[in-house]
């Protein structure tokens, strides 16, 4: 931009038709684009809306009249013990599986392979990514088989003369959590990777140098030094872990009872089990709430800005 | 790199838009299939064993004749292999939407009320009208079909009874009488504890008792059991629901103690969506049940078409009438509900829809899936034929009849239903005790239907 000032006017109008000109054309070529977003995701943010406002319902008479009712879906919500148990359900399978599970083991993962031989990098890279790109519903379905109460993990037990234990049963949260945890440290274990190369050698060697040991080296250097990406990880993958539902959802279908129902199971149960799609619909918006929150407390806590 | 990147996810998106967009619109035109027929699609419940007796009638009877008699009309089956519980949602979402709507829904009568409602059936009082087989229809089946604003939605193809599946084999081991005649509540329960002393290994008593099995908690658990007390979910004469009454917390504690007392089946099995195959398919042909609180319909597993045939089934099990809680007149109680075939709004063909359900639900044609099917029939005539009489257990079954009870036709009984299925559940898991959840039905039900809609009794 800066080279325009140098060239003689004329050529700056020229250049500045000729910049309309791309204009028009960035803007015609990115319509379609606009076009299909506002469909199909701007419009349904807005129903969302809307419809959370309102009694909207899957079948019965208030499937037919629509009716604006206020706040009514959010106080029934705020009463409703169910929801409560939701809250601190999604708020265990958050804290267990993201922030602790796969943050801390993606990092340990990164840190352990940093500088180490490149098929031995290789190698672990792959077998952790595998649980990575698996998509949830197989791995949902690996984990049942793993677990069931005639899966592999009782069928070992038995072979060592351990009774057998329902796990999904006795230990839903437990189930889930690790399933989770299995399916979504490589993440985690990337970002940290990436990190982790880019704090230059000079400085941990000088840390070294000045007496360091290798924990002070890689809590008060490397950690600081990465914290950004941390953060950016951290709120990925909390956005990512609020919105599990098919995991979960085939594990357990968030019983026995009310053991692993979580927001989006709960939400689900609400509009598509109980037909009460508006009271569904107002429970994404608090879950849309809960993640915008956790992010900027993130953001605030860390004192980082993205 | 980057740029590399952002072009790839570009042009995919676009692609992935594209492919939707087109397939939205290929679907516009399902009336006419490619050799420009005209198409019925016929939706209904299907998967581990669910309505094989229906899927077999449909192949080979009623299809091929419908066929000969309409060459100009492809029948189509489009089965949905879901839950009993996603079942509803799922043919709600598919009514709503001219694209996604069959010509013809199998519709359980609980929920024709709550999807007229809705707007999302097509009332049929003008085709019936004309239809001399309507009058051969039992009166009480028909108001399953009849809804809030009157009309008529669909033509029931069974009707049912449930009670007290038993193991007369394991009940001789055990000690107890045979037949068994259970007089009360505490009854069962003796017999159970009796059966968990004596035969180890045994589950004694299966009822279902979770989300997953939908429908079947509500209505062969907690509302078998709630008909025999002193309360009921509605009260017709004053057209509320009844949210507060002992009968209601005494069916929870009986559920709990069940399985407080180790008398059910372990919990993985039974919260399962395939408890009720587990339960009939493999452990009571093994011997390894005692007691099944379920429907009559369950002899269809045991035929020879069925999904797991038992030709000893009737020699070694009883079917005993459910005892009301205390002895109570009349002494006994169950529940009836049955299923009918309904033409949706949305429909394209709804003519041809009707030509069908006609041929479906003739006296020869209906007798026909009803000893496949092992259901009771809806219309008087079947009743009467010896060959329907004739087929096992029949006779008990029509007999439970005379005292049964029908669900609240009103529209809003499917999300009261659900509400129960989750508290039994809970009380099940003991997440919540018995009376927690009998306060819990209480303020969830009044928030359901309303406070100007509920009484205490």
């Amino acid at each position: 931009m800066s080279t325009n000032t140098v060239v003689s006017p004329g050529v700056t109008v020229k250049q500045k038709t000729k910049k309309d000109h791309t204009l028009l054309k960035s803007v015609l070529f990115l319509l379609p684009a606009w076009i299909l977003l506002l469909i199909f995701f701007v419009g349904p943010i807005l129903l969302t809306f809307y419809f959370a406002f309102t009694n909207l319902s899957l079948t019965g008479t208030q499937a037919k009249s629509v009716e604006f009712i206020g706040f009514q879906n959010f106080l029934t919500m705020f009463q409703d013990p169910n929801f409560r148990i939701s809250v601190v359900k999604t708020m265990v399978f958050l804290l267990l599986s993201a922030v602790i599970g796969q943050q801390v083991l993606g990092f340990i993962l990164a840190v352990l392979m940093k500088e180490k031989n490149k098929t031995f990098r290789r190698i672990i890279g792959i077998i952790v990514l595998a649980g990575w790109v698996t998509p949830e519903i197989v791995v949902a379905f690996c984990w049942v088989a793993f677990l069931s109460d005639n899966g592999t993990l009782n069928m070992i037990l038995q072979q060592i003369g351990l009774k057998p234990v329902t796990w999904m049963y006795t230990f839903p949260m437990v189930s889930v959590v690790i399933a989770n945890i299995w399916h979504g440290t490589a993440f985690s274990m990337l970002v940290f990777q990436a990190a982790l190369d880019d704090v230059p050698k000079s400085v941990e060697e000088a840390a070294v140098i000045d007496g360091a040991n290798r924990f002070q080296v890689l809590f008060r250097i490397v950690l600081p030094m990465v914290k950004g990406s941390i953060v950016t990880n951290m709120i990925l993958v909390t956005l990512q872990t609020l919105g599990v539902f098919t995991l979960i959802f085939a594990m357990t279908g968030g019983g026995p009872g009310t053991s692993t129902q979580t927001l989006p199971i709960f939400m689900y149960n609400q509009a598509f089990v109980n037909y009460q799609l508006g009271y569904g619909t107002a429970i994404s918006l608090i879950l849309l709430v809960i993640g915008i929150g956790a992010s900027l407390i993130y953001m605030r806590s860390m004192k980082v800005e993205i | 790199m980057k740029k590399k990147m952002f072009t790839k996810i570009a042009a995919v998106s676009v692609i992935g838009g594209s492919m939707l967009l087109s397939a939205a619109c290929s679907n516009e035109s399902s009336s006419t299939d490619s050799k420009g027929k005209q198409e019925i699609k016929i939706t209904y419940r299907s998967g581990g064993g669910t309505n094989k007796g229906l899927t077999d009638w449909l192949n080979k009877e009623i299809i091929p004749e419908f066929e000969k008699d309409h060459p100009k009309v492809d029948v189509k089956l489009a089965p949905l292999n879901v839950s009993e519980g996603d079942y509803f949602a799922k043919v709600a979402l598919m009514l709503k939407s001219k694209n996604t709507a069959p010509d013809i829904v199998t519709e359980d009568t609980f929920m024709v009320n709550s999807d007229a409602s809705a707007g999302y059936l097509e009332p049929l009082d003008d085709r019936i009208k004309d239809w001399s087989d309507w009058s051969n229809y039992n009166d009480s089946v028909k108001q399953g079909v009849i809804a809030q604003d009157g009309k008529t939605y669909g033509v029931p193809y069974n009707t049912d009874s449930r009670g007290l599946w038993y193991n007369k084999d394991l009940f001789k081991k055990a000690g107890l009488p045979v037949p068994w005649e259970p007089k009360s509540w505490d009854d069962i329960l003796q017999a159970a504890e009796t059966i968990k002393d004596k035969l180890p290994g045994v589950t004694p008593l299966w009822m279902n008792s979770g989300k997953a099995t939908g429908e079947a908690t509500s209505m062969q658990t907690f509302e078998m059991l709630l008909s025999g007390t002193d309360t009921w979910l509605y009260d017709n004469d004053s057209k509320k629901w009844v949210v507060k009454g002992q009968g209601l917390t005494d069916s929870f504690k009986f559920i709990d103690t069940v399985y407080e007392n180790k008398l059910g089946p372990s919990l993985s099995q039974v919260l399962n969506g395939t408890g009720g195959a587990v339960a009939y398919q493999q452990l009571m042909p093994k011997g390894k049940l005692a007691i099944g609180l379920d429907g009559f319909w369950q002899t269809g597993n045991w035929g020879e078409s069925g999904a797991a045939p038992w030709p000893d089934a009737f020699k070694t099990l009883g079917f005993a009438a459910m005892p009301t809680q205390k002895g109570q007149a009349p002494g006994t109680t169950t529940m009836s509900g049955g299923w009918a075939l309904s033409i949706p709004k949305n429909s394209k063909n709804k003519d041809a829809a009707w030509d069908f359900i006609k041929l479906a639900s003739s006296k020869e044609n209906n007798l026909s899936l009803l000893q496949k099917e092992r259901n009771l029939t809806p219309r008087d005539d079947v009743a009467k034929e010896q060959s329907y009489q004739e087929i096992p257990m029949f006779k008990e079954a029509t007999e439970f009849l005379s005292f049964t009870h029908f669900r609240p036709a009103v529209d809003k009984y499917p999300t009261v239903s659900t509400q129960i299925q989750s508290l039994v559940e809970g009380v099940v898991t003991d997440k919540i005790t018995p009376e927690e959840a009998a306060k819990q039905y209480q303020s969830n039900v009044t928030k359901i239907v309303g406070e100007d809609n509920v009484i205490e009794k």
